[in-house]
């Protein structure tokens, strides 16, 4: 194996060396604690390597600035946290609808509204999947370390190049702003995927146009001599708007398809002692950390406690979570937030087990004892 | 003979366009593709940014590098545009609600930074495609859907406000004066930095009936009756001044350093190798 060069960082800085690494030459953004350090990061590191960075005027600008660096071909990102993503959210659902590879980076913070700047929360689980209006696809991956963080961002980019949406790479404050050592891969190590495009001119000029057999359109980048229309309206295989039922259909039916059909290939998942559990935590992010705390202590006493933590959060990896549900008593869903995933685990479960929420509002993290004690509890 | 301009330019299949009649935006559609073929751009390297409303729908029909996106954040798309291929060029169309209502903030900041867009709003004073809802450049007084007693808001000067701002070249052209509207719109894009020039144009059905200008006729013959040159503004007071549509080069500063050259300098300082 090649040399790896180890690092101490944050996860905020992980971000941006495995964006780096992934390819990514743009960053827009707008200052917003916890995720600032990313913008910082970008803004040193971006023209090291001969690629740009620009602090826009505001989180709408910022998304609208990387859907347009990326319609060049240029892989583009931008980070935030709560606030921020919902000024986002009309220019995701653009990116999802003329499918626009993007990674949008989420560094989740407690409450609604200005809430709590500098705490952590995954209360914006459910927004991720669902902030912008309408039907449309999307992925989120969520990292519970600061190593699978840098591996995760690489993961987002060749997610949102081989699917051609925008991945949100949903951090919280606890990942974010955690410092721990690193392994970086070196070039030969990691695969970066480019993004595909139709060989013959007359092809490419039809960009929507899927090629049989595939599910995500090859739409070669704006300068390359190949004229065609993008546009957030509902579109034909040109990319020009449509108001035919049959073809409006026929988009949003792939487009949400491209994601469903192929939830496999994205899912992402980590299960410890599953096999012959009768309690079954089920936790993400940095509150994963204590669920693992939670179950180490609980083995110790003699319960019989499994670990399912989505590294994919959107889509939720159903099938995996399912068949355990077939041999679990009880699932207890361990998340910062009034119950969001835990909405996610019941209609899986449908009623096989009782599914248990435990969470906290207030800007402090879960504590390994507290879920120690709700194992008990439910173990009862 | 049909004017070769429609073959190299326009999407013919895509006609025809949605405007209504005696609009003005074709008329601007036109100055900006004449602008283009007169300073001989490579089509490859010209990208056409709109936002939405009616002005927003030209980009559709001109067979360029075309991107439609949403309300307001045109100038946002393509200040990421420009960021990552600065040899492009970069022109928005915009009109007077999506560049100086919704969009505002991105007008004012990229005049600030002085990036070189082109910006070409389309002002009929009136939003268009949602049936006449009064905009920041409806004049005060004059009745909208939004405004039925009369609109109380002061309006915007689009070019002062983007002078103001930062931006280096400003200009207002209209829909009657078409080859001198080409000519501004071709040194607008000619020109290093943020350009804009504002393009007053007609909206009989809904500017027009709601306050009783007139047919598309009646209303070119007010711009040709109510316009004076930079010129012959210069001679004039602003009483004089007041209701008249001053047309031309407003203001142009070729000094004022250019933002993504600027970060071509951040680039060798970081010791990185730009691609372009």
């Amino acid at each position: 194996m090649a040399e790896r060069k180890r690092a101490l960082l944050q996860g905020n800085e992980a971000v941006v060396e495995g964006a780096i690494a992934a390819g990514m030459r743009f960053f827009a953004g707008y200052p917003i604690t916890p995720s600032t350090e990313i913008a910082e990061g970008c803004a040193k590191r971006l023209p090291e390597v001969g690629g740009r960075f620009i602090q826009m005027e505001d989180e709408l600008a910022s998304m609208a600035a990387v859907i347009g660096a990326s319609v060049t071909g240029t892989k583009s990102m931008t980070a935030t946290s709560g606030p921020g993503f919902s000024l986002k959210q009309e220019n995701i659902g653009y990116a999802a609808l003329a499918e626009i590879p993007c990674v949008i980076v989420d560094v989740q913070r407690q409450g609604p509204s200005t809430g709590l700047p500098t705490s952590p929360s995954q209360g914006d689980y459910m927004q991720a999947r669902w902030g912008t209006h309408g039907d449309h696809p999307v992925i989120a991956v969520s990292p519970s370390s600061v190593q699978e963080t840098y591996e995760e961002t690489i993961r987002c980019f060749n997610l949102a190049e081989r699917y051609r949406v925008p991945v949100i790479l949903l951090m919280d404050e606890i990942v974010g702003h955690m410092r721990e050592g690193i392994e970086m891969m070196s070039p030969e190590e990691i695969t970066v995927l480019d993004r595909l495009v139709k060989e013959d001119p007359e092809q490419a000029a039809m960009p929507y146009d899927i090629v049989p057999g595939e599910y995500v359109p090859r739409i070669t980048p704006f300068g390359e001599g190949i004229y065609y229309n993008i546009t957030g309206l509902l579109h034909d295989n040109w990319g020009f708007p449509s108001t035919s039922p049959v073809k409006n259909n026929r988009q949003t039916t792939r487009i949400m398809n491209k994601i469903i059909k192929n939830a496999e290939l994205i899912e992402k998942y980590e299960t410890d002692g599953v096999d012959d559990c009768d309690t079954l935590i089920v936790s993400f992010g940095g509150t994963a950390r204590s669920a693992e705390a939670a179950i180490t202590i609980a083995r110790e006493n003699d319960y019989k406690v499994g670990l399912f933590r989505p590294v994919t959060v959107w889509p939720f990896p159903e099938k995996a979570l399912s068949e355990i549900c077939d041999h679990v008593k009880n699932i207890i869903v361990a998340e910062l937030n009034f119950g969001q995933m835990t909405l996610e685990v019941e209609r899986i479960a449908k009623g096989r087990c009782e599914v248990t929420h435990i969470g906290k509002v207030n800007g402090t993290i879960l504590k390994p004892n507290e879920i120690y004690r709700l194992i008990r509890e439910v173990s009862r | 003979m049909p004017s070769t301009l429609i073959e190299k330019y326009i999407r013919e299949s895509h006609l025809p366009h949605i405007w209504c009649a005696g609009c003005g935006n074709g008329t601007i559609m036109r100055d900006v593709i004449q602008a283009i073929d007169n300073l001989g751009l490579d089509k490859k390297d010209v990208v056409i940014v709109s936002g939405i409303g009616c002005s927003a729908r030209a980009a559709g029909y001109m067979d360029f590098n075309s991107i439609h996106t949403t309300h307001g954040r045109a100038i946002a798309f393509a200040t990421g545009i420009k960021m990552a291929k600065p040899h492009m060029k970069v022109i928005v169309l915009t009109g007077d609600g999506d560049a100086a209502a919704i969009g505002g903030n991105h007008l004012i900041h990229a005049a600030r930074r002085n990036i070189d867009l082109t910006v070409v709003v389309f002002n009929n004073s009136i939003y268009g495609m949602t049936g006449g809802q009064f905009s920041p450049t409806t004049p005060t007084g004059e009745f909208a859907t939004t405004a039925p007693y009369g609109s109380i808001d002061p309006n915007f000067d689009i070019p002062e406000l983007a002078r103001a701002a930062g931006a280096t070249y400003t200009a207002r052209g209209t829909t009657y004066h078409v080859p001198q509207t080409i000519k501004l719109i071709e040194n607008a894009i000619a020109h290093d930095g943020f350009s804009i020039v504002e393009c007053v144009t007609t909206c009989p059905t809904y500017y027009g009936r709601k306050n009783k200008k007139g047919d598309a006729v009646k209303m070119l013959e007010y711009q040709r009756d109510n316009s004076v040159s930079v010129a012959k503004a210069k001679t004039m007071t602003a009483e004089e001044l007041k209701g008249k549509i001053v047309f031309g080069e407003l203001y142009v500063d070729n000094e004022k350093p250019e933002y993504t050259k600027e970060y071509e300098k951040i680039i060798k300082i970081a010791g990185g190798r730009s691609d372009e």
